[in-house]
């Protein structure tokens, strides 16, 4: 349980941090595109028989640039293509993972997350490289947040915004992929996205609703592992139940202020 | 000896796609210090102008510079300030008018780490030429729309630019507000000796106030002193004809 709520915790922090920028310039579902592609690598790290959270870390990266790449060139054919990365990465997933024989409850973990059995080496890993993500968001953040607020005139000015925008799809890839074992690739987009949501409507300012969003993301998570802990619930599911819940109170208070 | 100009275009032509032209044969020069309305109908290539004036495109034919350099390599970029059409903010964070301002330091002032003093003082001085000072640490979305362009326009002079470009910044709001806008900008010229580029399908707001009206429908069809402008290019449907 220990270990769970140390995952969690990193998870919960990492997860609204990165998706903020994605919410704020309204990229909400990068994070789901990119577990479509981090469940081939999952597929292929059965089938290879080596660590599924690797493999699916490197395919989530690769996804994640490719996805950015993509997205950038805007209109119709980068819609397109988008859509195309998303359901080509699930049909490679299905096929691997049919080939290896692995449709089963190992596989379920991924899809849906399986906290209760994170192992200590599990926690090292997410607790060392949610570090790195945590601090790299931490050096960038104003960057980022100038992005938020006036992409075309960051990218006049000269700010590079095409290496900023990759430094997101790569920080969005190693959360998907560090998140699987807590809520589940199905699931993941939902922590990226509801604690931010919810922190946008009670806050007072940009710097706010991104604090406000670790603090909702990091309680969901925490409070949603006890629930299903004592509960006999799946962890991924209540967490992220939790968040939603915490987005519908916001919704109520942020209506009742008349906002 | 000769000055360079802030802005030069050279029989510059440009379309988006091969066959098309959105712009023909323009040639313009703005010397630094200069505030020159370019006003036009809409779909006349005024915004493509801009782009190519900013290299984010390049001229099929011609050639852009910016103080001398080829627009799109320009390598003082930090020097440029930008108003894109009715900027807006994306998402649902409640970023503050300081927030907004500061991100106008960012090419400055460094991308990584938390801003230093200087960056800070010349944020809170931009929002105090702006007239937004008690409004400082007010969500956006909580102002006006004239307010929020005044803020706009204080995150591009928070970059200290050398060249400040306004693209349709009026768009959507009411004659007064338009008028005081122009006056604002008006002072900042005199000021700030900044060169201003205003790009507006219309020039009634700014007339009173600038050097220079250029008219842009797919050519420089006028250049010279509002007052040279003849009666009948005052009415707009005429620019439209």
């Amino acid at each position: 349980m220990r270990l769970a709520l140390g995952a969690g915790a990193v998870i919960g922090v990492l997860a609204p941090a990165v998706g903020f920028f994605l919410v704020q310039r309204r990229q909400s579902l990068i994070g789901d595109g990119i577990g479509h592609v981090a469940f081939a690598g999952v597929a292929a790290g059965i089938l290879l028989d080596v660590s599924p959270v690797l493999t699916a870390l490197v395919a989530a990266v690769l996804g994640g640039v490719a996805i950015e790449v993509l997205r950038s060139r805007g209109g119709t054919a980068g819609d397109q293509a988008l859509a195309l990365v998303f359901y080509t990465g699930i049909a490679v997933g299905v096929v691997l993972v049919s080939t290896a024989g692995a449709l089963n409850v190992d596989l379920f973990q991924y899809l849906f997350g399986s906290i209760l059995t994170v192992t200590r080496t599990d926690l090292v890993v997410i607790a060392t490289l949610g570090a790195v993500g945590l601090a790299t968001v931490g050096l960038l953040y104003r960057a980022l947040a100038a992005v938020v607020v006036d992409e075309e005139g960051a990218r006049v000015a000269g700010v590079p915004i095409g290496g900023l925008n990759i430094a997101v799809a790569a920080l969005a890839a190693v959360t998907v992929a560090l998140s699987m074992r807590v809520v589940g690739i199905l699931l993941v987009a939902a922590l990226m996205v509801l604690p931010v949501s919810a922190a946008g409507r009670i806050a007072w300012s940009m710097r706010s609703a991104f604090l406000l969003a670790l603090v909702i993301g990091l309680a969901s998570s925490l409070v949603g592992i006890t629930i299903s802990y004592y509960a006999d619930l799946p962890p991924g599911g209540t967490i992220v139940l939790v968040a939603a819940v915490v987005f519908g109170t916001a919704v109520a208070a942020s209506a009742a202020r008349g906002r | 000896m000769r000055v360079t100009p802030a802005v030069e275009l050279d029989d510059v032509s440009f379309g988006y796609r091969p066959g098309q032209r959105v712009l023909e044969e323009v040639t313009l020069r703005l010397g630094e210090g200069e505030f020159v309305a370019v006003a036009g109908p809409n779909g006349g290539g005024k915004t493509t102008l801009v782009r190519l004036i900013l290299g984010l495109e390049r001229p099929a034919d011609g050639r852009a510079l910016l103080f001398g350099e080829p627009a799109h390599r320009f390598s003082r970029r930090r020097t440029l300030g930008y108003l894109a059409q009715r900027s807006e903010l994306g998402g649902d964070a409640p970023a503050t008018v300081r927030e907004v301002v500061s991100a106008g330091r960012l090419a400055a002032g460094g991308l990584i780490g938390p801003m230093r003093r200087r960056d800070r003082e010349l944020v809170a001085e931009a929002i105090g030429r702006v007239g937004l000072s008690e409004r400082a640490d007010a969500p956006l979305r909580t102002l006006s729309g004239g307010q929020q362009q005044r803020a706009f326009i204080a995150k591009a002079l928070a970059g200290e630019p050398s060249l400040l470009v306004l693209d349709e910044p009026t768009t959507g709001v009411d004659a007064e507000t338009q008028e005081s806008l122009a006056a604002l900008l008006d002072r900042l010229h005199s000021e700030l000796g900044v060169t201003i580029l205003y790009v507006s399908h219309e020039f009634g707001a700014v007339e009173r106030f600038v050097q220079r009206l250029v008219l842009v429908r797919r050519t420089i069809v006028f250049d010279g002193s509002p007052q040279e402008l003849p009666g009948v290019w005052h009415d707009p449907s005429h620019v439209h004809a």
